[in-house]
């Protein structure tokens, strides 16, 4: 096959995809709309229609769906690949996430049956009225939670990445030995220093960075004033693919909020106001098994958080809503892990559903991928629209096991690389005295440094997540914190020291660390 | 300079101890010869009393000005700032511009307050413009949340006074006024749904010029039960007062933040969105009307050259984002209720001391009053009126010369305001 009928079959694929949005509709609408006005004449029908529809603003929002659709679809895949490969090319991964799965899902059904709470149930009318009266201030209900655990936390899901294995591979037989002084041992292909300078080039040391070029004593107008300017220009202009290169140095705080919608084609429509109202709906309908552990979640995490306590009430919206979202399924397409199915009892009859309705259980920490969107979208379903998007593009990769270069999997594997190769002194020391660089780093990874580092630094770290589509940063950065306190980390004889020299993340600066990493460090 | 600092303080704090320790000054009872004393508003009122009071030395410095109560009684800062604004109106200053209704542009920064019981009959006449207003009862004396509710009826008041006048309230309505009634402000800028107040730590050191500083790390305090603003709500103080001794008894507590969040964290969640020019306003804004209240009392203060003083601002915001003086604390709480709250107040300390006591040395009471740059620590210069009227003096002379400002007095916009302050 060549790659011009490929790049035909993508459009195709894109076409299809589009052909039943609301996008769709809304032009179609615009373009019989417009037959009435009196520029449009009939001997040039459709180049005025075109053009009716450029200047009005519709051509730019149908690229931008475009660019949403190219992100989120993979790369071109065979034609007659079957649909697993779209989620995951290589079976050793599939078959570690399948039965990672089946342990997440053993433990949910086993605590339902231990604690004698069903999946679900509907809540009887008083209890319906109840939670719609305190729907904004779910954070005063302190309901007795002691019995209810995290299905997993990080390290659980850790000690499963430590323990894949390629069978096609006899490790005795590989050649380069420092291979084996990491934790993660699958052959993935990472990139090295000067891949990723090639990569990020925009990170480089000769160009102006916000992180770095807007600090108080350097002048707004070297850097910053005209950046700022550029900024709005591509607010202005509405262009999903301007605002993700502009991303790629950092967004104004008072314009991020914007960017980073247009980036993620996310704007908020009064159907996803809606569809936020249906949801919201759905909760107070019924009650979940699931709604108890996002419940624990906040108040073990973001309600303890000196960052985001205050938000605790907008998390319990938008994650009990995230729960309840079928919408969400969509992306097991191309996501390694399948939603977990269970039994629910109608009547007699028993029924097999997805459970919970998204397709996605909660762990400790979930709650930390929304926490820091509430500092740029006050507004409940702008919130959730722009969670759920960075969510199905980004979060679910860092919590199921594949081969994508945004995978968590990946990421380990580039942070103990990158460690092992520049910094080899400091990563056998801490190896030798039992404190693999890993066991500190992985919490962080997981969460992209969400709750570890103050929310200003957090921000500036995900715009270039969005910036790149990526979250190999993450990685990047992992690396570059030990580098940057690798003196103090030389000095410990334990992984408990080691630990409290990285305790706290909250003073660090994460664009000048990333840009030394990268850029400054002798290869 | 010889010697070393002999302190006293009559606030056994672990805050306050630690600087003096820290500085290796010598401790010593309050009937010794002492250098500093870090007191309590109980003391300051005895040192400068006329029967008992100490004829304090050159070498001698306290932490509260004599009659701090113009500023920090809730009543005497209103009664000040009214008569501030009265006399810039007659000398038809600039910033006792109104708009069409009849309000000050540049000067309506405290919620309309009355006393009582003198200002009875205004507040009546007040409440009747508008009966569905919220009002809330403050004494005037008391600090840290005592004694304040809430009202929306003219009958609470009645029966209020009438209750007073028998019970508890004897001792205080024979003295002066016993309290004031402000309007509520009912429309205050919620952050995730709940409301919060502003507090902020400014330094004085002279009244007469002014130089005064603003701390860099003041926090928000959130009320922990949400915010609605019905009036079956208006029983549940945790909703209404956001003082951290009231909302410790709430049920939500939480000791790891307190409920504190810090301004830097409001600045980003302001300018992520609302945009950098409104937050910039509302800072601009804010630092203004503490440089307002402190031009108002100015004039009847005590400027004694052994004092300076370190207060507490408390500021409400409203949801056109303007702020509200609501009142001014002289000893603000040095009690810490997280860790993160006792870095906090150690460093205010700290950094208080380093400009009043520069390098910790013996005070001198004839000190310049212009520590150095390197010197300020977290604080920064809000109003430094000689600097100010110097800088005037050369604006004069440029708006003479054809520049002129007085015709784009823009509200909100910081820059042109008359005299204005130079913390940037």
């Amino acid at each position: 096959m060549n790659e011009g009928s490929e790049f035909s079959l993508n459009i195709a694929q894109i076409v299809q995809r589009l052909r039943g949005s609301n996008l769709h509709s809304q032009i179609e609408r615009q373009a019989k709309d417009c037959l009435h006005r009196p520029d449009i004449k009939l001997e040039s029908l459709k180049e005025d229609v075109r053009n009716f529809l450029r200047i009005s603003g519709w051509e730019k929002k149908l690229q931008n769906a475009v660019y949403r659709e190219l992100h989120i679809q993979l790369p071109p895949n065979h034609p007659r690949a079957p649909p697993e490969h779209l989620k995951e090319p290589l079976a050793y991964m599939r078959k570690a996430q399948a039965s990672w799965e089946k342990r997440v899902l053993k433990s949910l059904n086993s605590m339902s049956t231990e604690l004698e709470v069903p999946l679900a149930r509907k809540r009887p009318a008083a209890e319906q009225t109840e939670l719609t009266n305190k729907w904004n201030e779910m954070g005063t209900d302190e309901p007795d939670l002691s019995r209810f655990r995290p299905v997993y936390a990080p390290k659980d899901f850790l000690e499963v990445l430590i323990n894949l294995r390629n069978p096609n591979r006899d490790s005795c037989e590989d050649v380069s030995a420092w291979s084996h002084w990491g934790l993660v041992q699958v052959p993935l292909s990472v990139r090295d220093i000067p891949q990723l300078r090639k990569a990020y080039s925009e990170l480089s040391l000769n160009l102006g960075q916000l992180g770095i070029d807007d600090v108080a004593n350097i002048h707004p107008d070297l850097f910053e004033n005209s950046y700022v300017q550029i900024g709005e220009k591509v607010v202005m202009e509405q262009d999903s693919a301007a605002a993700q290169q502009y991303s790629r140095r950092g967004c104004p705080t008072g314009l991020r909020a914007d960017l980073w919608a247009l980036i993620l084609n996310s704007m908020n429509q009064p159907q996803d106001e809606m569809h936020y109202e249906q949801l919201k709906a759905g909760v107070i309908q019924h009650d979940l098994l699931v709604d108890n552990l996002i419940y624990k979640d906040v108040k073990l995490t973001a309600s303890n958080d000196d960052y985001y306590f205050v938000f605790e009430d907008f998390l319990y919206q938008v994650l009990l809503c995230f729960s309840r979202d079928t919408a969400v399924l969509e992306h097991f397409k191309y996501n390694s892990a399948t939603p977990p199915k269970s039994f629910i009892h109608v009547g007699e009859e028993e029924h097999v559903v997805v459970y919970p309705p998204n397709g996605v259980i909660p762990f400790h920490g979930f709650s930390m991928y929304v926490a820091p969107l509430c500092f740029l979208y006050n507004e409940p379903s702008t919130l959730y629209n722009i969670f759920r998007e960075m969510y199905i593009r980004y979060f679910f990769r860092l919590h199921s096991i594949s081969s994508s270069t945004s995978g968590i999997v990946s990421l380990c594997l580039q942070f103990e690389r990158l460690l092992q190769t520049h910094l080899p002194q400091l990563f056998y020391h801490l190896r030798q005295i039992g404190a693999q660089p890993l066991r500190i780093a992985f919490k962080w990874m997981v969460r992209a440094f969400s709750g570890y580092l103050s929310t200003d630094q957090l921000l500036l770290l995900w715009d270039r997540i969005l910036g790149y589509d990526s979250l190999e940063v993450v990685a990047v950065l992992a690396a570059a914190v030990f580098a940057f306190r690798a003196e103090n980390l030389m000095e410990v004889t334990s992984l408990a020291s080691a630990e409290a020299v990285l305790a706290d993340l909250s003073t660090l600066k994460v664009m000048p660390l990333i840009q030394i990493f990268l850029f400054a460090t002798a290869i | 300079m010889a010697g070393k600092v002999k302190w006293v303080t009559d606030i056994e704090k672990s805050v306050l101890v630690n600087n003096f320790e820290k500085r290796e000054w010598i401790q010593v009872r309050e009937s010794d010869d002492w250098n500093f004393y870090w007191m309590s508003i109980q003391t300051i009122r005895n040192v400068f009393s006329v029967d008992t009071g100490y004829r304090l030395s050159d070498d001698q410095m306290v932490n509260h000005f004599p009659n701090h109560y113009e500023l920090t009684r809730k009543d005497l800062m209103i009664k000040n700032i009214k008569r501030y604004r009265k006399e810039l109106e007659k000398e038809s200053s600039a910033l006792a511009e109104k708009d069409e209704n009849g309000k000050y542009i540049y000067l309506d920064f405290v919620p309309v307050t009355f006393m009582l019981p003198a200002d009875y009959n205004l507040f009546v006449e007040e409440f009747r413009k508008n009966p569905s207003s919220t009002w809330i009862m403050k004494p005037c004396g008391k600090a840290q949340g005592k004694g304040i509710f809430l009202i929306n009826k003219l009958s609470q008041i009645k029966k209020w006074s009438r209750d007073s006048r028998t019970s508890t309230f004897v001792a205080a309505s024979s003295g002066k006024e016993a309290y004031v009634i402000s309007l509520y402000i009912d429309n205050p800028l919620l952050i995730g749904g709940k409301k919060f107040d502003l507090r902020l730590y400014v330094l004085v050191t002279t009244y007469r010029p002014l130089k005064c500083y603003m701390y860099k790390l003041g926090f928000c305090r959130f009320c922990t039960v949400k915010y609605t603003p019905s009036t079956s709500e208006l029983d549940n103080m945790f909703v209404h007062l956001t003082n951290v001794a009231i909302q410790k008894h709430g049920d939500d507590y939480n000791h790891v933040h307190g409920g504190k969040w810090t301004v830097s964290n409001l600045r980003l969640y302001l300018e992520s969105t609302r945009g950098k020019d409104v937050t910039n306003r509302l800072f601009d804004q804010i630092h203004w009307i503490v440089v307002q209240s402190l031009k108002a009392v100015a004039p009847v203060m005590n400027n004694d050259k052994h004092c300076f003083e370190c207060y507490g601002y408390d500021i409400i915001i409203d949801d056109k984002l303007k702020p509200w003086l609501i009142e001014v604390n002289a000893s603000p709480s040095l009690t810490s209720s997280t860790a993160n709250d006792r870095i906090l107040k150690y460093n205010l300390i700290n950094d208080t001391l380093n400009i009043v006591a520069p390098n910790g040395e013996i005070p001198d009471s004839r000190w310049n009053r212009s520590p150095p740059r390197e010197a300020l620590g977290n604080y920064q210069v809000l109003y430094d009126e000689e600097q100010a009227q110097s800088e005037n003096a050369e604006r004069d002379l440029r708006s003479r010369s054809g520049q002129l400002l007085g015709s784009k007095v823009t509200k909100g916009s910081a820059g042109v305001r008359p005299a204005m302050a130079t913390w940037k």
